[in-house]
């Protein structure tokens, strides 16, 4: 089956604007609940995570590459690295190994 | 509108270009690597353009693109999305109460349409009531450069060489680990939920009947699982607030 890609992005925005604006014009007071307090609390760690390994070792052409700087990259992060070191670090890793493993 | 009123918006307007500033520029990066998968996934720069302008989102968009790249239903796509997108609601709900009460309806439908990380980051850290002008100039910078760099990322992944390209494919998950990483530093059932997601990730990735599922589909029910599991064992502190500081520093 055929599917239509400006379909797939609607559905994407449709879902993602009501979930941004459903508890700004609805919830006036803060979310009781612990337990979905808690949940969506680890939820955004549990999905990043998740979604970066393996994966960051099968996006390179080298998994050794993508190791290495997956490793560097949580040394960085760790030492209070911010996003666009991190990133930018990532990338010259797998760029520099790559020119010698690949 | 009284003059001093005007000058006060108009400031709050330029504050929220400044601060937009150094956004876009990580935006910029992060966008054109994300523009470098949704190019595998098929997409035009314009369908590129048109999914960063309306989402926003780098790992609901990288999500999206896997998605769509797998050939997964409709129904999965929104279900992911749901997932993936699903810590913009304790932001948004976090937002409402930092806003005046009188704030219109009209601005928090506009406001709600670029809840990011870095934005609901520099809004929180405002003091007093959250004027939407401060937002609204964020956004005019931030939103072209995410949506451009997308756009951009997909033309010149085709004149990249295929080793910049492999280099370039790793950028957003540097970013998902400086995401991660530092609130996993603070807390510790955080960091445990991390080394368990790599750790079943990968088995998902090998276990038979398993590794046939779509990955969209692994990636929900791990999150479900772990999530909760997380949450049953280690509930956030009965003290709302306190999970605010903590989500605010994520």
């Amino acid at each position: 089956m055929k599917h239509n890609t400006y379909i797939y992005i609607l559905i994407a925005f449709a879902v993602t604007y009501l979930i941004r604006i459903l508890p700004l014009t609805l919830i006036r007071k803060p979310i009781k609940n612990r337990f979905i307090r808690s949940f969506l609390y680890y939820v955004p760690y549990v999905t990043l995570a998740v979604m970066t390994f393996p994966s960051i070792i099968e996006a390179t052409q080298s998994p050794i590459a993508g190791a290495v700087c997956l490793i560097a990259g949580i040394v960085a992060a760790y030492f209070g690295a911010g996003l666009f070191p991190v990133s930018l670090l990532c990338c010259a890793i797998v760029f520099l190994l790559e020119l010698f493993i690949v | 509108m009284s003059v001093t009123e005007k000058r006060k918006q108009n400031s709050a307007f330029a504050e929220g270009l400044r601060d937009g500033i150094p956004i876009g520029a990580g935006y910029f990066a992060v966008a054109f690597s994300l523009g470098i998968i949704a190019k595998q996934a098929g997409l035009n720069p314009f369908q590129g353009f048109l999914a960063s302008f309306l989402n926003s989102a780098s790992a609901g968009e990288y999500a999206l693109f896997s998605a769509i790249g797998a050939g997964a239903t409709y129904l999965e796509v929104a279900i992911i999305t749901l997932i993936v997108n699903a810590r913009y609601m304790l932001m948004s709900a976090s937002l409402s109460q930092k806003f005046d009460e009188h704030t219109s309806f009209i601005h928090r439908l506009f406001v709600g349409f670029m809840i990011t990380d870095e934005i609901f980051g520099i809004s929180i850290s405002r003091k007093g009531h959250l004027n939407p002008v401060y937002n609204y100039g964020a956004m005019l910078v931030a939103s072209p450069c995410w949506a451009i760099g997308t756009a951009l990322g997909i033309i010149a992944g085709n004149i990249l060489p295929l080793r910049l390209v492999s280099a370039l494919s790793v950028a957003l998950y540097g970013m998902f680990i400086a995401i991660i990483i530092p609130p996993a530093r603070k807390d510790l059932t955080i960091a445990i939920s991390i080394i368990v997601s790599f750790i079943c990730s990968y088995l998902c990735g090998i276990i038979p009947v398993i590794k046939d599922w779509s990955s969209g589909t692994r990636t929900i029910l791990l999150t479900v699982i772990i999530a909760s599991a997380a949450a049953i064992i280690k509930p956030v502190s009965d003290d709302i607030n306190q999970t605010e500081v903590q989500e605010n520093e994520a």
